[in-house]
C-alpha cells in the first residue's frame, strides 16, 4: 500500500518541480526583459526614439500597436464593402485595414479573369437590361447571408444602385455567381437587406417610375409613378436567388431609402423609410422647387412597416399579378391584407436600423439632430388598435406618439446606426462630421454604467460620413472592438493626388465603456466610393484555398463537363469550321502549344488547371482577342469566340506563376 | 475474479521422460506470432518519409511511402520535378510495391510454418522476415539513387542541377529544397518485428532443442 502510493505521489512530484522550473523561468525572463528596454512610456529605446523622431503622440502610438499586424499573421475581422461606382466590393482586413481583394461584381474585373471571355461574361450577361450590356454598377450596401440573425458566413449580396440589380457572391472562393436585373424598376437603394436566416434578400427602391419604367409625363406622377420593393427568394443549395419564387410588392412613389429586416421579436417585418412623401417631381429650370427642397418641405416623412411574412402567404395564396416575370402584390392588395403600414418620421431620413434584439428601429434624422427610436412592440399595438387615418393612398398611418419609444438628440446629420454587445448604438453625424455613441434604453439598459436614451460621445472623423459599420454591428449578436466610419471626404487626410480624393475608412476603438472611444487609422480607399460595408469575425468563413478538385467550374461550383485530368486528355478536334480544344494548364506550360485554326471557325476552348498547390494561379490570354482568363488551382474554363481574324496570335500565361512563367505561352495561328 | 494462469499441471513430456512446462513453448509460439502480425500491420502505416521545404511553400510537401503506395503532395513534388525532367514519384519501385502486401502476407505465413517446425529449420523460415526492413531500406537506397541519376539534360533545369543523392535519411539539400527524410512507423515496427522474431527463435531454440537432445539420447540408447 505504501509503495502503491509512493508510486502514485511521484509524478506529482515531478510534475511540481516542473511546474516550479517553468514558472522561474518566465519570471526570470520578465525580470530580464525591463532591462533592455527604457525610456517613454515602456516602449524599447529604438521605439521609443522613433516615436520622438516622428512626433507620434501616444494616442498615436496606441492606433499603431492596435492595427498592426505582424507578417503572417491574420486579422480576426474581416470587412466586406461596397465599391461604389467601381461596381466592385472589397474584401479588407480590420484591423491591419489592409485590402485583400477587389471582387469584380457589376464592372469587368481583369485580374480575376472576370467579364473577359471566361464564365464570368454569363453572370455579366444577367445584368443586362434589356438586353442592352451594362458594364458597371453603383454598389450600395453589402449584406452577408445569416442564420438566425448572424453572419453565417456563406454569400453575400449586394445592389446595383444605378440599374437595380443584385448580385450574389459566393463566399467559398469570393466570386461573383449570379447578377439578377430586378424586372420593372429601374434603379434601387435599400438593397441588399437579407431576412434572419436569408430565406429572402430584400432590394427596396429609390427613385420612382411607371412600373416597367415605361413612358409617362412627371404631371402624372402621383397616378402612374410608384415603388416596388423586391423579395428575391435565395436558394442556398443553389446559391442562387429564385425569381420563380421570388415577389415584389407595388408602394406608393414615396422614393424609399434604406431598409432592415426585422428579427428576434420582430422577425416576419421589415422596416424602410422614405423621403419624398412631397411627390415632388423637379423642375427647377420651369420655376419648380428643386428635388432638394421640394422632397424637404414636409416635417416628417413616412417609416414604411411592411410584414413580409403575411406578404409571401399572400404570394404563395395567388393574390399577386404577373409583370415583367415576377410576382407583383397590387398596392391595394398591400392595403387590404394589412402588409404595409406608415408612421411619421424626422423628414428626408437615412438608415433604419433593427437593434440586436430587434426591440427598437432607429432612424436618423438626417436634416434633424435626432435620432427617432420606434418600438416595435408599440408598432404592433398601434396596428391592433387599428381605425388609423390613412396617407393619399389609403395606407394606414400609425401616428408618431403610439409608435416612437425615445428620441436622442446626437447631432447634425444623423445617417445610419449600428450596434454593439454593450448596449450603445453608434450613428454617423453627416454634417458634424462625427461618430456619435449613444445608450440604448430598455433590455440594453444594464449593460453600460451610462445613463438610457443619452448621448455619451462624439469623436471627430475625417470628413462628411456617410455609412457607418461596426463588427457584426448589425446582427443579432454585434462585437464590440471596432466601428469604421466610411468617411465620403478625405480633404487633407493624405498625400494629395489631384482633384479626385480617396475615400476615407477610418477605424476607430470602441473596446471601452463611456466616453472611450478612439480614432486608430485611416484607409485611403482610392478606387470607388463605397457606401455601406459589414464586418464579418473571419472565423465564420470557410473559404477554399484551392478548388475541391480538378475540373471544378467556379459558374456552377460542380465539377465541369469538359474537365481533363492530364496532358494525356489534351486534344484538338475538328468538326467541320467548329473547331474543341481541350487544354491542361500547370507550370509552366500549356498543353498544347500550338492551335492551328482557320479563318472563321468557331473555337471552343476549354482550359484545365491541374495544380493542387496554394496561391498556383495561371493566367491565360489570347492577344488581339479581347480573352483573359484566371485560372486558379484546379479550375476549369470554357472560352467561344469566332477566329475572325487571321493572323499570328500568341496566347501565354497573365499571372506570375513560376520562374519559367515568360516562357509559359503558346502559338495560336490562324490561317486565311 | 479468476486469475488467468495455466494449469501447472499441464506439462510437455519429453521422449526421455523429463517433463517441461506447458508456456516453455507457448512463448515462441506467440512471439513468432507477434512478429507476423506486426509485419501485417506495418502495411497500413507509412515506412518512410520525405519533407520538402522551400520558402514558397511554408508548410512543406511531404511524401509518405508505404510498402504498397505512395500518399501526399505527390502531384506537387511530380509537378516540381519535371522541371528537372524527372519522372514521377509513381514510377519508382512499382513492381516492390505491386508484390508487398502478397510478399508481407507470406512472410507472416513462413513465421506461422516457424511455429509448427520444432527443428532449426524454423531459423530458415523466419530468415526472410529478419531480412525484409533491410531489404527495403537497400531497395528504397537504390530507387532513391536512380531517380537522383534521373536528370533529363533537355528539361528546363536539366542543366542547372546536378545528379545527386537524395538523403535515405535526416537532411539533404535541391535547389531551394531543403528535404527531411525520416523513418516512418512502419519500418519501426519491422524492426520491432526482427527483434521480437529473434526472441522468439531464442525461445524456440530454448523449447525445442532438449527435445531434439532428448530424442536423439533415447533413440542412442536405445541402439
Amino acid at each position: 500500500m505504501e509503495i502503491f502510493l509512493s508510486r502514485k505521489s511521484l509524478p506529482i512530484w515531478l510534475l511540481t518541480t516542473v511546474v516550479l522550473a517553468g514558472i522561474l523561468l518566465v519570471s526570470c525572463r520578465n525580470n530580464n526583459q525591463p532591462a533592455a528596454s527604457s525610456g517613454v512610456s515602456g516602449l524599447p529605446a529604438d521605439a521609443a526614439a522613433l516615436a520622438t523622431a516622428r512626433g507620434l503622440t501616444p494616442d498615436d502610438i496606441y492606433g499603431a500597436l492596435k492595427t498592426y499586424m505582424p507578417t503572417g499573421q491574420h486579422d480576426p475581422y474581416i470587412m466586406i464593402s461596397s465599391g461604389g461606382q467601381s461596381g466592385q466590393v472589397y474584401v479588407i482586413g480590420v484591423p491591419s485595414m489592409r485590402l485583400l481583394k477587389a471582387i469584380g461584381v457589376f464592372t469587368p474585373e481583369p485580374w480575376q479573369g472576370y467579364g473577359y471571355g471566361g464564365h464570368g461574361d454569363k453572370v455579366l450577361a444577367g445584368g443586362f437590361v434589356d438586353g442592352k450590356p451594362i458594364l458597371w454598377g453603383d454598389t450600395h450596401h453589402p449584406s452577408i447571408s445569416e442564420t438566425n440573425g448572424e453572419y453565417d458566413g456563406q454569400f453575400a449580396f449586394i445592389n446595383d444602385k444605378a440599374n437595380a440589380r443584385i448580385a450574389v457572391i459566393d463566399l467559398r472562393d469570393f466570386e461573383t455567381k449570379q447578377i439578377i436585373k430586378t424586372p420593372n424598376a429601374i434603379n434601387d437603394h435599400g438593397g441588399a437587406f437579407v431576412t434572419p436566416n436569408t430565406e429572402y434578400v430584400i432590394e427596396g427602391p429609390q427613385y420612382a417610375a411607371p412600373l416597367g419604367f415605361e413612358y409617362a409625363p412627371l404631371e402624372e406622377y402621383a397616378e402612374k409613378y410608384r415603388a416596388l420593393i423586391t423579395f428575391w427568394k435565395f436558394d442556398r443549395v443553389a446559391g442562387r436567388i429564385d425569381q420563380s419564387r421570388s415577389f415584389q410588392i407595388e408602394l406608393p412613389p414615396y422614393w424609399q431609402d434604406l431598409c432592415d429586416a426585422g428579427k428576434k421579436v420582430s422577425d416576419g417585418w421589415v422596416f424602410c423609410n422614405s423621403f419624398n412623401t412631397e411627390l415632388a417631381t423637379g423642375g427647377i429650370e420651369l420655376g419648380n422647387p428643386p428635388f432638394e427642397a421640394g422632397t424637404a418641405r414636409n416635417d416628417t416623412d413616412y417609416l414604411h412597416i411592411i410584414n413580409w411574412k403575411k406578404a409571401e402567404e399572400i404570394f404563395q395564396s395567388g393574390n399577386y399579378e404577373m409583370m415583367g416575370g415576377i410576382a407583383v402584390i397590387r398596392l391595394q392588395t398591400a392595403i387590404d391584407e394589412g402588409l404595409l403600414y406608415f408612421t411619421p418620421e424626422p423628414k428626408s431620413p437615412h438608415g433604419a436600423d433593427v437593434t440586436p434584439g430587434g426591440e427598437y428601429i432607429v432612424v436618423g434624422g438626417k436634416l434633424d439632430p435626432h435620432v427617432t427610436v420606434y418600438s416595435f412592440e408599440k408598432i404592433m399595438a398601434a396596428i391592433a388598435k387599428g381605425g388609423h387615418e390613412t396617407d393619399q393612398y389609403g395606407v394606414p398611418v400609425l401616428p408618431l406618439d403610439a409608435t416612437m419609444e425615445a428620441q436622442v438628440e446626437l447631432g447634425l446629420g444623423p445617417l445610419h446606426t449600428v450596434y454593439d454587445n454593450k448596449g450603445y448604438a453608434y450613428t454617423s453625424l453627416f454634417l458634424d462630421s462625427a461618430v456619435a455613441r449613444w445608450t440604448l434604453g430598455g433590455p440594453y439598459a444594464n449593460l453600460n454604467p451610462d445613463e438610457p436614451w443619452s448621448l455619451i460621445q462624439k469623436l471627430p472623423v475625417h470628413y462628411n460620413i456617410g455609412h457607418i459599420t461596426a463588427v457584426e454591428g448589425d446582427t443579432a449578436s454585434p462585437g464590440g472592438e471596432f466601428v469604421v466610419a466610411l468617411s465620403k471626404w478625405s480633404i487633407d487626410r493624405f498625400a494629395n493626388i489631384g482633384p479626385l480624393m480617396p475615400q476615407n475608412f477610418q477605424l476607430v476603438d470602441i473596446s471601452g465603456t463611456g466616453a472611450q472611444m478612439r480614432l486608430l487609422y485611416d484607409m485611403p480607399i482610392g478606387v470607388g466610393e463605397p457606401h455601406y460595408a459589414q464586418i464579418i469575425r473571419a472565423d465564420r468563413l470557410k473559404p477554399w484555398q484551392v478548388y475541391p478538385e480538378i475540373g471544378w467550374d467556379p459558374g456552377t461550383m460542380a465539377p465541369h463537363p469538359n474537365a481533363i485530368t492530364s496532358s494525356e486528355q489534351a486534344r484538338v478536334e475538328r468538326n467541320g469550321n467548329h473547331v474543341e480544344i481541350w487544354m491542361t494548364v500547370v507550370r509552366s506550360h500549356f498543353y498544347p502549344e500550338r492551335v492551328e485554326i482557320k479563318q472563321g471557325d468557331h473555337v471552343t476552348w476549354h482550359l484545365t488547371s491541374l495544380e493542387r498547390t496554394p496561391d498556383a494561379t495561371h493566367g491565360f490570354a489570347i492577344s488581339g482577342y479581347n480573352i483573359n482568363l484566371s485560372l486558379e488551382p484546379g479550375e476549369t474554363q470554357t472560352i467561344e469566340f469566332v477566329a475572325d481574324r487571321s493572323g499570328t496570335f500568341t496566347y501565354y500565361c497573365t499571372e506570375f506563376c513560376s520562374a519559367l512563367h515568360l516562357e509559359m505561352l503558346g502559338y495560336m495561328l490562324v490561317e486565311p | 475474479m479468476p486469475r488467468f494462469s495455466l494449469d501447472s499441471d499441464v506439462k510437455v513430456l519429453l521422449p526421455d521422460g523429463r517433463t517441461r512446462p506447458l508456456t516453455a513453448y507457448l512463448i515462441p509460439s506467440f512471439l513468432l506470432m507477434l512478429g507476423g502480425l506486426l509485419l501485417i500491420v506495418s502495411i497500413f502505416v507509412p515506412y518512410w518519409s520525405m519533407t520538402m521545404f522551400a520558402p514558397q511553400y511554408p508548410r512543406g510537401l511531404k511524401v509518405n511511402v508505404y510498402v504498397n503506395q505512395l500518399e501526399g503532395d505527390v502531384r506537387e513534388i511530380d509537378s516540381l520535378n519535371h522541371y528537372l525532367g524527372m519522372p514521377p514519384l509513381d514510377e519508382g519501385g512499382q513492381l516492390e510495391r505491386s508484390i508487398s502486401v502478397a510478399a508481407i502476407v507470406a512472410l507472416g505465413l513462413l513465421l506461422l510454418a516457424g511455429v509448427f517446425v520444432h527443428n532449426k529449420w524454423a531459423a530458415v523460415l523466419a530468415l526472410p522476415a529478419l531480412l525484409f526492413p533491410f531489404i527495403f531500406l537497400v531497395d528504397l537506397a537504390f530507387i532513391l539513387y536512380q531517380y537522383g541519376h534521373s536528370i533529363d539534360p533537355q528539361s528546363p533545369l536539366g542543366g542547372a542541377i546536378e545528379p545527386f543523392m537524395p538523403p535515405l535519411f535526416g537532411e539533404g539539400m535541391v535547389g531551394q529544397f531543403r528535404t527531411i527524410a525520416s523513418a516512418e512507423i512502419g519500418l519501426y515496427l519491422a524492426f520491432v518485428a526482427v527483434f521480437v522474431i529473434l526472441l522468439g527463435l531464442w525461445f524456440h531454440r530454448a523449447a525445442y532443442k532438449p527435445v531434439v537432445d532428448a530424442r536423439t539420447a533415447v533413440s542412442g540408447s536405445q541402439l
